[in-house]
């Protein structure tokens, strides 16, 4: 089997705020497919980690890498590289001002120049995808906080980026809807898309991840295959960390 | 105080004439308040900018016009612009909107800095520059949300435009002073007055709840 291609390759990434030095020489590859979940205690960069790779947030030094191109913030067309790597939000950020079918389509017009009666097609399978058909012509605020994380995925795959970035994407959720939210990234995850998920959701992580990585205090710890790192961490505060959450 | 009987009659009578300054006060209202929402929109914009030149531009305009009488900045209109050859509409109608424009890009300001700043992460990560963010999803929402303020700011500037009669504008007020100083029967013309300028604020008011309502089909 060839070599899976490196979808992401981040290299001694450093991110401060201020005085506040979040991210601390980090390095990471994800491969074609690969799931990766980051966990950590809130504060330990998991988040910031993600939102560099999409350049949300400006890294300070190292380099990231993007389906082979080393991405420099002030010479690459950052909103082109945003097309490939979508992301999705605790707090969905879906656009209320628009219906669940507008929200999909907004980004395939305006940017991709999509025709009308095309995207609004691609639109409505996506919606189908996520159960959400029905919900086409409805506002956010008439959806539940499932819903709307599921509009939000395919308001982020309508770009139909090569990779997926999900930021906490069940915590602002009732506990009967995480489930909703959590088979659709299954399903994602089984055809292949490659996704970066920071969550504290362990079943899922145990599940779905290809491999884990624990964050503390910038740093990634320890990283390893899921079964490894939940039942045996070598790591004193990979530990220490499992057992105040499990 | 005029009695009812001789206001009404007094009504009836002079209607026509405070029918063309009503039309003149609002032809002055319309246009300069039209202008004021660029202006405002633009000044508000300058303000949010990340370029500290742009937000002094934005400090300075406002700063003037919040710091100097209305009437003031309508005569130094008029007696500046009329050696330009512009007529008393148009400098009363400039002079209003430019004071209306500092008011409401106050408003745009505050609006627009009010929406989540998750909009705009959800539309840059989607691959959109940030001028499509601020148009499409941005601007949309903080309107909305500035309607009832920018509404109060229409209902000012109304009013305010009868300053225009101090340049020699027949519009409600002048009509009104100048009607009573003929017969001097001041009070009964004043208080018709009022009630024009009453009628006028309440179909306002109507048209912008009406709006409101309109746009809150999202809700």
């Amino acid at each position: 089997m060839a070599e899976k291609r490196e979808m992401i390759k981040v290299e001694k990434l450093n991110k401060s705020f201020g005085d506040l030095h979040v991210l601390k020489d980090v390095d990471m590859t994800v491969k074609e497919s690969d799931v990766v979940v980051l966990i950590g205690a809130s504060g330990s960069g998991k988040s910031t980690l993600l939102r560099c790779l999409n350049f949300l947030e400006i890294k300070n030094s190292g380099t990231i890498t993007i389906e082979g191109k080393q991405i420099e913030p002030d010479k690459d067309d950052l909103n082109k590289v945003r097309q490939t790597v979508g992301m999705v939000f605790q707090h969905f950020n879906l656009f209320p001002h628009k219906t669940v079918l507008e929200n999909v389509i907004e980004a395939p017009l305006m940017v991709k120049k999509m025709k009308k009666d095309e995207a609004v097609k691609e639109g409505k399978e996506l919606l189908a995808k996520v159960g959400l058909a029905e919900k086409a012509d409805v506002y956010p605020s008439k959806l539940s906080g499932g819903q709307k994380q599921r509009v939000a995925i395919a308001r982020s795959l309508a770009m139909k980026p090569d990779i997926m970035l999900f930021d906490e994407p069940t915590s602002a959720l009732d506990p009967e809807l995480v489930g909703e939210v959590l088979s659709t990234m299954k399903e994602l995850a089984r055809e292949g898309m490659t996704m970066v998920v920071v969550t504290h959701e362990m079943g899922f992580a145990r599940e779905v991840a290809d491999w884990v990585c624990y964050m503390h205090g910038g740093r990634i710890v320890e990283r390893g295959h899921p079964d490894e790192l939940f039942d045996n961490p070598t790591e004193q505060r990979t530990q220490d960390f499992l057992s105040s959450i499990l | 105080m005029p009695s009812i009987s001789h206001l009404l009659e007094t009504f009836a009578n002079s209607y026509p004439i405070f029918l063309e300054g009503m039309w003149l006060t609002l032809r002055l209202t319309a246009i300069s308040i039209l202008i004021a929402v660029f202006f405002g929109l633009f000044f508000s914009l300058l303000k949010i900018s990340n370029v500290k030149v742009l937000n002094w531009i934005a400090d300075v305009y406002i700063g003037v016009i919040r710091g100097t009488p209305l009437i003031v900045q309508i005569f130094i209109f008029y007696f500046g612009l009329s050696n330009l050859g512009i007529s008393a509409f148009w400098s009363a109608a400039l002079g209003l909107a430019l004071h209306n424009g500092a008011y409401i890009a106050e408003i745009f300001r505050g609006s627009i800095q009010s929406i989540e700043k998750g909009q705009m992460e959800a539309g840059r990560s989607l691959g959109m520059s940030h001028t499509l963010t601020m148009r499409r999803i941005i601007l949309p929402q903080a309107f909305r949300r500035a309607l009832p303020p920018l509404g109060n700011q229409f209902i000012i500037g109304l009013k305010d435009s009868s300053l225009a009669a101090f340049i020699s504008l027949s519009e409600l007020f002048s009509i009104a002073t100048t009607q009573g100083a003929r017969t001097f029967d001041e009070m009964t013309y004043l208080m018709i007055v009022a009630f024009y300028y009453l009628v006028l604020v309440l179909a306002f008011t109507v048209l912008v709840n009406m709006l409101e309502r309109k746009l809150a089909a999202s809700d």
